[in-house]
């Protein structure tokens, strides 16, 4: 167990190691280098300075030199400067991963709880108007584009039902009381989780019922009920379980894709999240902050990703190791 | 997933029946795939779809980027729906987009699945080593944000359709590797399989005309379901405002007007609705192809 905990982290070290020597290059590709973007930052240089510069900040040396010393830097914390933000990239998105995160995570959860849920209550009928809506919901859930659906939502709930905020994260002016400020973040943060959480709520719910139909109908459960347990006993301490096992792993493995998900329901909903900064710094083709996203986002991922795993390991321990 | 017609273990195999596909029953698939309505609805509309995408700029020649009416009129007999926020025909934009949007969409798929392919299906053949090495590289595209990861080879290299194109690929085909990887593990084990070896043919042959076809099944199911998630992928980076900016498609009609969505509904929810109709009508195809090739599975 212990070792393979130490493999996954090292694993996950490697993979680190790999987004950012992908970064390196992607960085050396990006037309223009941190010279220039200082240059235009200031209006313009000459080529002398623009050559001395250079030397300055070792872009004259070898390739693998500067990949060398690039990975040197981003594993002792830094990752680049931004002169339009005049900012470090890590200030940055230590300033806005959060609220992606944030949002990330609670409609992952709510998709899986509530999708886990769907999929076993249409699984008791399975031929029931709850499973036909189930079905219906799962079609509609992989055929709607997510940021028109956040639009959709807006009108609805925003503009015509004017129940929520359209725009932002927090009220101005911000309510005194350090309760209400939360309230008012969770009241701003409820249409873009439900925007995002519906989706996979909607195949979390197929997968769930799939599942659960499977569960039921083996020879186990058959045992349990045979035992004369309670039908809610047989329900929810038998079979929920195993049911659930294939979402959550689905869950694990959708996180980076619920991530870029996210980043599209933050550009509908002006959250202050990565999204927004992301697709500002293309706009300014400021290239530190692009790929320092890059690098945030692929490293959450990472991080979670162990995480997961090592919850599916405590959930079913047959499991020695998943890779 | 279950396997139908697994075959039997003491039949015996002559070099004949080695190639002629042991597991598909091709003509079974196809009988059951007609007999199923929705399947059929959505197969109608996708041609439909691909009939606009071919003919739909002909018949209606007008220039979709043309100030035809005054901005933002909602959806009247003049303009069938509405205008946007620079005059501009939206009904005459979602004709001129399916074109663009079908392009990229099949492309797209096309790339994803052959790198998809290849590298799941050499994966799981040879296994150990080269198996170890590809799904670690598996991994590491999986754990990049897909969205994110394209945006940053657009802004990089260009927003050229063929970049699009290709940054959709790189960053989708992780699963079709995984799915092809996980059949070739499964079919490899056949006695069909073993045979072929024996009577001395090439890994290639094996690969490609032995199990390939034999895995066909949840592959076709994936990429039909694939060309759906791209149509949504594209809508996504047009939507931002990452794609050629001379080729209207329906995501860059709603992304375009997200400033002037409050005042004018129709200008987002027309385009949206044409990609949510084909994607649906996609996801038809998907679910009956599924049926098809697992009767006993119906309705999950």
């Amino acid at each position: 167990m212990k070792q393979a905990i130490f493999q996954r982290i090292f694993l996950g070290i490697v993979m680190i190691t790999a987004v950012i020597i992908l970064n390196f290059f992607l960085l050396h590709a990006a037309p223009g280098d941190v010279v220039d973007a200082m240059l235009a930052e200031g209006g313009g240089g000459d080529p002398e300075l623009a050559a001395r510069l250079r030397a300055s900040y070792g872009l004259d040396e070898a390739t693998h030199i500067q990949l060398i010393k690039y990975l040197g830097q981003v594993f002792r914390g830094d990752l680049g400067y931004s002169f339009y933000y005049d900012q470090s990239v890590t200030e940055l998105l230590l300033g806005h991963l959060p609220t992606t995160l944030m949002l990330t995570i609670s409609a992952l959860i709510l998709a899986v709880v509530f999708g886990t849920l769907f999929g076993v209550y249409a699984a008791l009928k399975p031929k029931g108007i709850f499973s036909n809506f189930v079905t219906v919901l799962s079609l509609f859930g992989y055929a709607t584009p997510v940021f028109w659906l956040g639009m959709i939502i807006l009108l609805v709930f925003a503009l015509y039902l004017p129940l929520f905020p359209a725009f932002g994260i927090r009220s101005l002016p911000e309510p005194e009381h350090a309760v209400g400020r939360i309230l008012d973040i969770i009241h701003h943060l409820v249409l873009p989780t439900f925007t995002l959480a519906i989706l996979y709520l909607a195949s979390y719910s197929r997968i769930s019922r799939a599942s659960m139909l499977d569960v039921l109908g083996s020879d186990y459960i058959r045992t349990a009920r045979a035992k004369g347990l309670s039908e809610t006993k047989v329900i929810f301490k038998h079979s929920l379980k195993n049911a659930a096992m294939p979402v959550v792993t689905l869950a694990g493995l959708q996180l980076a894709q619920v991530f870029s998900g996210a980043i599209l329901v933050e550009t509908v909903f002006s959250l202050p999240g990565v999204g927004p900064l992301l697709y500002e710094s293309i706009v300014r083709r400021d290239f530190p902050v692009i790929l320092g996203v890059l690098f945030g986002a692929a490293s959450t991922t990472i991080i979670a990703n162990i995480i997961t795993d090592l919850i599916y390991k405590y959930m079913d321990p047959r499991i020695q190791s998943i890779t | 997933m279950t396997q139908p017609n697994k075959p039997n273990s003491d039949q015996i195999f002559s070099s004949e029946e080695i190639t002629s596909e042991p597991d598909v029953k091709w003509q079974d698939t196809f009988h059951l795939f007609c007999a199923n309505r929705a399947a059929l609805l959505g197969l109608t509309f996708v041609c439909l779809f691909v009939l606009v995408g071919i003919f739909g700029p002909i018949v209606i020649p007008a220039d979709p980027f043309e100030m035809v009416a005054m901005p933002l009129m909602s959806p009247n007999g003049q303009t069938l729906f509405g205008s946007d926020y620079l005059g501009r025909d939206v009904f005459v934009g979602i004709i001129h987009g399916a074109r663009p949007t079908m392009i990229i969409a099949v492309t797209a798929t096309l790339v994803t699945v052959l790198i998809g392919i290849t590298i799941g299906a050499i994966a799981g053949f040879y296994g150990g080593m080269v198996d170890n090495v590809l799904m670690r590289i598996t991994e590491f595209f999986q754990v990049l944000p897909p969205l994110v990861f394209a945006m940053v080879i657009v802004a990089v290299f260009s927003s050229h359709i063929v970049v699009v194109i290709l940054a959709i690929a790189i960053t989708t085909w992780p699963t079709e590797a995984r799915l092809t990887r996980a059949e070739f593990l499964k079919i490899k084990e056949n006695e069909y399989v073993t045979a072929s070896r024996a009577i001395g043919d090439r890994n290639f042959r094996i690969i490609t005309k032995i199990i390939l076809p034999n895995a066909m099944p949840p592959l076709m199911i994936a990429i039909t379901l694939r060309v759906g998630i791209t149509v949504i992928y594209e809508a996504a980076l047009s939507f931002l405002g990452l794609t050629d900016p001379d080729v209207i498609t329906w995501g860059k009609m709603i992304g375009q007007s997200r400033d002037f969505f409050f005042e004018a509904w129709w200008t987002v929810t027309f385009p949206g609705v044409a990609i949510l109709l084909v994607v649906l009508c996609i996801a038809l195809i998907g679910d009956g192809l599924n049926d098809a090739f697992n009767p006993k599975l119906r309705g999950r």
